[in-house]
């Protein structure tokens, strides 16, 4: 009749028996140490695509838009696409510290800090592409509210306005956020440091912080409520990404579930970054024991539920389409499955629609090489899902006479490719100079840091978990 | 007698105490709040729950900052948008009211979201006294550890109940490790 529970505890989140100390000293070794080698290699390739990125800016910016595959109708192509794609990957750093921490998620503490980096570097890479894309350089201070010689302002009832601000409103948050769960962490750097460059250095970005359990108050507050803000602000950015879409007529656009479709579309691709970043720099740093397979796992789960939701938004369309009985709608239904681009969207159907299924199964989704590949795989699908949104649905618009087919030139693809060099320079320099774990967000998830802890077990120093006898190599 | 007055009592800037772990030092903090002194801190590499209660803090006031620049941020953005769109200049964009508030929401909650942010972090640094250039307590070399694995209470010679016997006596009751003084 009665059942009785046992109360099973919660698998640790940091594997191995690690102190504080193991801890800081795990983390703080990449910062300190010398530049690695390889290290060069990686940034120096980064460089090279950065400069090809700045050189095609470069010569777009003295040809004009020509340069690129554009057309009438298909006027919006790659540069829309890769806007879009990079700010949906930017979207799961703030998921992961702002909305993971709301839910008191302690396991994002592995991987938050490394996520927002990708965020912010993410972020930057899509805002080159909307700035670019305008045209006429030279007036792009025209979508910021400033007095001038003509007396005009922006149209603040126009959906490109809004993104204008919900981009760079969402990149000045995920900085400042960013930075204040860095305050602690240079603090500790500074500490550690041994050279007096250092020293100085990561003493004037640590602000003078001594950890003072007054001035920890205020931060705490000051933590949740920037998580606060930033929960509704990441899912407003990517809503308002798809309002430059969903509020013009366009069949195929003119839809209200797109700004969940988005949002979900957002976190599935941002994850799958995380993860295929996340597999090589654990491997690379041996972080290993932080950076562990539950943490993947849980990632997992959530990409495979994201993509699920975003497989359910693609069978809707295709139902609105048919349930509306609007003939536009359907044909570009129609299209999008047997048109001139079909190829984009039977990749994006396996790469969206079937891969995140492979994800039920738990050996796949502890599965290091194979989490590796789905994570690059939904990234692809994901590109390809704002491909055939953008250039499909404008280059079979309502008139078949002024159908055109939309292909990319060598400067759209080499400045695609480029903004991998922006994006690789600013993560190498990351991992190179920051401490890429929280690690007083680390320490405070562990249960030795939990004044309760020394009740059950004892008083050991600085938190020891295990048996201290049995770790003598220390000495 | 220029030397003695350098270590005279005057430079000393607080006794520094260390704990070995988080149960002692919340213990010991308890302790120090209950013997009355004010000018006392905690320092430890990360927020430890319990001690608020044990060291009786108050509220942050850091929301009430973070709702004003909110205000400032919704209220700014709407009088910005029907000042410019509804009177400055206004011009007909496919029929739409001149004041069209509903168009004018998205612009105003970025930012509103952004102005609260900026008053959720520099907010923050200013009720911390952040930055700071200098602080005695880091002339203590012990006291590098507070980033890492160390425990430490620091009570100030500028508290009323200040006696150096008395608050070693104190911090030596309250199971110290190593106590120390500081000297600016």
């Amino acid at each position: 009749m009665s059942t009785t529970y046992e109360y099973v505890p919660k698998p640790a989140l940091v594997k191995g028996d690690h102190d504080f100390g193991d801890i800081t000293d795990m983390i703080c070794e990449t910062p300190l140490q010398k530049t690695p080698p390889l290290w060069y290699v990686a940034f120096g390739a980064a460089n090279i695509l950065l400069l090809v990125m700045l050189a095609l800016i470069g010569y777009l910016f003295w040809e004009g838009t020509g340069v690129w595959g554009l057309n009438v109708p298909a006027g919006w192509g790659w540069a829309i696409v890769n806007f879009v794609w990079w700010v949906g990957i930017g979207h799961a750093g703030t998921l992961i510290s702002a909305i993971l921490f709301l839910f008191r998620q302690d396991w994002r503490t592995a991987i938050n800090r490394f996520a927002e980096a990708m965020t912010i570097f993410a972020v930057m890479c899509a805002g080159v592409f909307p700035a670019i894309h305008v045209g006429r350089i030279w007036f792009i201070y025209w979508v910021f509210p400033i007095p001038n010689q003509m007396a005009m302002w922006p149209n603040f009832t126009s959906p490109l306005l809004w993104d204008v601000f919900a981009v760079s409103t969402y990149f000045t948050v995920s900085v400042l956020f960013w930075y204040v769960g860095l305050i602690p962490d240079f603090a500790t750097l500074r500490d550690k440091a041994t050279s007096k460059l250092q020293k100085i250095t990561y003493g004037i970005f640590s602000l003078g912080w001594t950890g003072s359990f007054r001035d920890w108050w205020n931060y705490e507050k000051a933590y949740m409520i920037l998580a606060g803000l930033a929960t509704p602000l990441v899912l407003s950015v990517h809503t308002v990404v798809s309002f430059d879409f969903s509020v013009s007529l366009i069949p195929g656009w003119h839809s209200t579930i797109f700004p969940p479709y988005f949002v979900a579309g957002a976190i599935y691709s941002g994850f799958a970054m995380v993860l295929s970043l996340m597999i090589i720099a654990r491997k690379i740093y041996g972080l290993e024991d932080i950076m562990n397979v539950d943490i993947m796992e849980k990632m997992n789960i959530v990409m495979m539920a994201t993509g699920l939701l975003v497989a359910f938004a693609y069978l809707m369309e295709g139902w609105t389409a048919w349930y509306s009985g609007y003939i536009y709608e359907q044909a570009i239904f129609k299209l999008y499955v047997v048109g001139p681009y079909d190829w984009g969207f039977w990749i994006l159907m396996f790469c969206n629609v079937v891969t995140p299924n492979f994800l039920w199964s738990k050996t796949v989704r502890r599965n290091v090489t194979l989490t590796f590949i789905i994570s690059i795989l939904v990234n692809i699908g994901m590109w390809f899902e704002r491909f055939m949104i953008a250039v499909a649905s404008l280059s079979t618009d309502f008139l078949p006479s002024s159908w055109d087919y939309y292909s990319p030139t060598w400067v759209d693809i080499w400045t695609y490719i480029g903004t991998f060099g922006l994006f690789f320079t600013f993560f190498l320099l990351f991992l190179r100079f920051f401490p890429m774990i929280a690690i007083a967000e680390v320490k405070a998830v562990m249960p030795q840091a939990d004044p309760h802890y020394y009740e059950e077990n004892g008083s050991n120093d600085h938190g020891k978990s295990g048996d201290n006898e049995l770790k003598s190599n220390n000495d | 007698m220029e030397s003695q007055q350098s270590t005279h009592s005057d430079s000393l800037h607080g006794i520094l105490a260390e704990f070995r772990n988080p149960k002692e030092l919340v213990d010991a903090a308890r302790k120090v709040e209950q013997s009355g002194y004010k000018k006392y801190d905690a320092y430890t590499p990360f927020p430890i729950h319990g001690l608020e209660k044990a060291m009786n803090l108050k509220d942050s006031p850091l929301g009430w900052i973070v709702f004003l620049h909110g205000l400032i941020g919704a209220g700014g953005a709407l009088l910005l948008m029907i000042w410019t769109m509804g009177y400055d200049y206004p011009m007909n964009i496919s029929g739409k009211p001149y004041i069209d508030i509903p168009s004018f929401i998205p612009v105003t909650f970025e930012l509103t979201i952004l102005l609260s942010a900026f008053g959720a972090t520099f907010g923050m640094l200013y009720l911390n006294g952040l930055p700071k250039f200098h602080n005695p307590l880091f002339n203590s070399d012990r006291f590098d550890k507070v980033t890492d694995d160390g425990f430490f209470i620091g009570i100030e010679s500028d508290d009323a109940l200040f006696e150096r016997e008395k608050v070693k006596d104190l911090l030596e009751e309250a199971g110290a490790s190593h106590i120390e003084e500081i000297h600016d």
